[in-house]
């Protein structure tokens, strides 16, 4: 009988020696010259003018090329894929573009395939998705084999800025043969990578584009292989760098960031981002007016109070960690025109009580705080603002549930989080905000027209004193309770050498093998 | 038997047509599809665009009647974020979600079985105790916390096993065994409660008067009999299993139709989901529909009833 007992148990142990004498060990493939990185989301399409996706951003940079380059630690432009670019006048830029740039298919880029590009982004009926970054653009004219105009509808200052964040190049001949379709999974550009492989939802192939013209800015790539794998789990993500599986991740929460930086394999680089946290308030009273709701916030007393209530520098140090930092100014402090000179509620709750007491709420009041990601801040700013008698709910709920609600005029405080698509222009987020577009809860008649000025002025000092008036009257206005930056941890093999940039767009091209 | 059958088909669509309606209407009143497909810090008429281009504009019964229309005829339209048919997106990923169904189910077969024997041979004894203790553990863990620590010990310490993927068969191996173990309990009491069941009948009694080998006896005359339940039981497990598959897909990445539901979720991509639903629900139904009339067939009481 007991023979029997041991036959039952014996098939599961035998299954799992089969196992270890026969599986593959993981090695990290510096010697197979393969950096292999994970992203948690799917693309849609490797086109980038039909994705609006972080992970469309880093594909662009490897396989596309822009007319210009903005170097990550200077914020100074360069010509990219153009030799020399200037304005003609407000509304006219002039590019001669780099002579003997090749596509991955060989084709030598020229003018036709700049002008047909831009001028593809720029028209409404082809519906890209990403049509806030070339909506400027009136049309581009061809004006020599390696020349073009870009004509602009109105004065745009921060062309410069779109041009190198977004609008990279196509080969013409083989996007119009392919389509939107066709080229969203096998895509050409002139960029130091090319793409050879790309299996839908799974992962994509990039190969060092060995032609790459030898004096871009970008620099030389080194590494031979990038494989780029979906993978959603971050717990996922973080095993497969242990055992090796995997070079390099990163937005890896600060407390399993630290673990990992115990190990001696990996390193790990918390690095600041573009993108900010914020808590926006109803100050126009649209829920009260729309709604019938009671709504605190339309008093200036308690907006104030409540920048006054939240210890930032505390969720800035113990939550976020890394190089996070409190923002009083509703911009990230490296942005054009992000003035830093306003108003700064400083932790004060004592301050905060007397300024509710003052607005007509001693004893604090009930509230909602809704929110759609990062619940642990949320909860700390709840517990802050119980301290000085405001009683908030937090209910997090989708991203599209929650702008729904909150521009149906039903939502009075939010925390919300910008991350101005990684441009470094205070028109990427404060103009975004204020200029009585769908989202702007403030309404305020004389920051719209200090921006909307901004905005379409050329004139640099000028531009900036107009933005500084702008985000001094909303700090002072209390329309916003700016909070802190975000930090991106970056966790990768220690045989890598990497540098991470406030964008929060990773250079693998710059990426080399210690 | 035929009165029956028609009777369990017809309760199978009544709750095939709800399950569509309720999965459809939840759906759309869970946030804006056309705000959340729009992306981030789009304009009022980039939103009004995308509403009135994928027909989010019009009333919900009319959205629903014309999908389910459609639906009826296999055609679950495009999904308005790849821009691809959604019934290919179904067919490309419901291959690992089938290899992994399936998989865990035989495991959970192959380890509740032998359990349910040995405890049913021994029952109220420590080994009883022992087979109960290591089922009931698969039901008491949830299983992205299981996955999670097979990743731990087989991935990351012993570095047995690939983590993520489906290249290879060894990529099924722990999201298997994870899916497979919660369904062991429901297993392996069936066979232990069967088993006693027979292992006390006469005919068995006989069996050993007459000096049969016990392994004979165990496998031939009283395993084959206490196991008819198991398979009605294992159908509805299957289904079960597929449609449970979302959190273990996630978790190993595996490119199935679990993982395309999670993600088709977070960006309100509507067609892939109300596809995977209607997919999902409709093996679990007719798997039920199955282990229905496969009890009606071997107890005639239920269909009298």
């Amino acid at each position: 009988m007991k023979k029997n007992y041991l036959g039952f148990l014996s098939v599961p142990l035998f299954m799992l020696i089969c196992l270890s004498c026969f599986l593959p060990q993981a090695f990290a493939d510096k010697k197979n010259d393969t950096l292999n990185i994970a992203f948690s989301k799917e693309l849609e399409t490797l086109d980038r003018y039909f994705n609006t996706a972080r992970e469309g951003i880093v594909i662009s940079r490897h396989a596309y090329d822009n007319l210009l380059y903005r170097d990550p630690v200077t914020y100074e432009y360069k010509g990219l894929l153009a030799k020399s670019f200037k304005w003609n006048s407000d509304t006219e830029m002039e590019i001669v573009l780099r002579q003997g740039v090749k596509f991955h298919n060989g084709q030598e880029l020229t003018a036709d395939d700049v002008a047909y590009t831009l001028n593809f982004a720029a028209n409404p009926d082809n519906k890209v998705k990403t049509q806030r970054y070339s909506d400027w653009i009136d049309h581009v004219e061809k004006t020599g084999t390696y020349s073009v105009k870009i004509m602009l509808k109105k004065p745009f200052p921060a062309a410069f800025e779109f041009l190198s964040g977004a609008n990279p190049i196509y080969p013409k001949a083989y996007y119009s043969k392919v389509g939107v379709n066709g080229f969203g999974v096998a895509p050409i550009g002139t960029g130091p990578y090319k793409i050879t492989e790309v299996i839908p939802g799974k992962k994509v192939v990039m190969e060092k584009n060995d032609n790459y013209f030898k004096d871009s800015p970008k620099g030389q790539p080194t590494i031979g292989k990038i494989v780029w794998r979906t993978l959603p789990e971050i717990n996922t993500q973080m095993a497969e760098l242990m055992t090796g599986s995997l070079d390099w991740i990163y937005l890896v929460p600060p407390d399993q960031a630290e673990k990992l930086a115990k190990m001696s394999n990996l390193t790990v680089t918390p690095a600041e981002t573009m993108r900010i946290g914020y808590l926006q308030f109803d100050a126009t009273n649209r829920s009260g007016k729309e709604h019938g709701m009671d709504n605190p916030y339309a008093k200036l007393g308690v907006r104030q109070a409540i920048n006054h209530a939240i210890n930032r520098d505390s969720i800035a140090k113990n939550l976020i960690g890394g190089q996070s930092r409190s923002v009083y100014s509703a911009c990230f402090p490296s942005q054009f025109g992000c003035e830093q000179d306003v108003a700064q509620y400083e932790y004060n709750p004592v301050k905060a009580k007397k300024l509710l007491a003052d607005a007509g709420y001693p004893n604090g009041f009930e509230t909602t705080l809704y929110g759609y990601r990062n619940r642990s801040f949320a909860e700390a700013m709840i517990g802050d603002l119980a301290a000085v008698g405001i009683k908030a709910k937090l209910m997090i709920m989708k991203y599209s549930a929650l702008r729904e609600k909150a521009r149906a005029g039903k939502a009075q405080m939010q925390f919300l989080t910008w991350g101005s698509y990684s441009i470094n222009d205070v028109s990427a987020i404060t103009s975004h905000f204020f200029e009585f577009e769908a989202d702007d809860l403030a309404m305020d008649p004389m920051v719209k027209d200090w921006l909307v000025e901004a905005d379409s002025s050329i004139d640099t000092p000028k531009r900036k004193e107009l933005y500084s008036k702008a985000l001094k009257r909303i700090a002072d206005q209390a329309y916003w309770a700016p909070m802190f930056t975000y930090v991106s941890n970056n966790c990768y093999s220690k045989d890598l050498n990497f540098t991470p940039y406030p964008d929060a767009v990773p250079r693998f091209f710059q990426a080399t093998w210690k | 038997m035929l009165i029956y059958t028609l009777k369990r088909l017809g309760l199978a669509f009544v709750v095939l047509i709800a399950v569509s309606l309720i999965s459809f209407m939840l759906l759309r009143v869970s946030g804006d599809p056309a705000i959340s497909l729009a992306g981030e810090g789009a304009s009022n008429e980039e939103i009004e665009f995308v509403r009135a281009n994928y027909g989010f504009d019009r009333p919900l019964i009319i959205q629903y009647f014309e999908w389910a229309g459609r639906a009826i005829r296999g055609d679950f339209g495009n999904s308005p974020y790849l821009n691809q048919p959604v019934a290919l997106m179904l067919k490309e990923r419901m291959g690992v979600t089938m290899i992994l169904g399936i998989s865990a189910l035989s495991f959970a077969m192959l380890l509740s079985i032998p359990l349910g024997m040995l405890a049913a041979i021994r029952p109220n004894t420590w080994i009883d105790r022992v087979a109960l203790s290591i089922s009931v553990m698969g039901q008491a863990m949830p299983s992205f916390w299981f996955g999670l620590i097979l990743i731990i010990f087989f991935g990351v310490k012993l570095r047995w096993l690939p983590i993520s993927g489906s290249d290879t068969w060894q990529h099924f191996v722990m999201p298997t065994i994870a899916l497979g173990y919660y369904a062991t309990p429901a297993i392996m009491r069936l066979v232990r409660s069967g088993m006693m069941e027979v292992l006390a009948s006469d005919h068995i009694r006989t069996a050993r008067a007459k000096g049969l080998r016990w392994p004979k006896i165990l496998f031939k005359h009283t395993l084959r009999n206490a196991i008819i339940p198991v398979v009605a039981v294992a159908a509805v497990q299957l289904g079960f299993m597929l449609g449970g598959s979302i959190v273990i897909e996630s978790i190993f990445a595996l490119n199935g139709l679990g993982n395309l539901a999670w993600v088709s979720i977070s960006r309100s991509d509507l067609p892939v989901v109300q596809a995977i639903v209607l997919f999902l629900s409709t093996i679990y139904i007719f798997l039920t529909f199955m282990g229905d009339l496969l009890n009606a067939f071997l107890d005639p009481r239920i269909r009298s009833n």
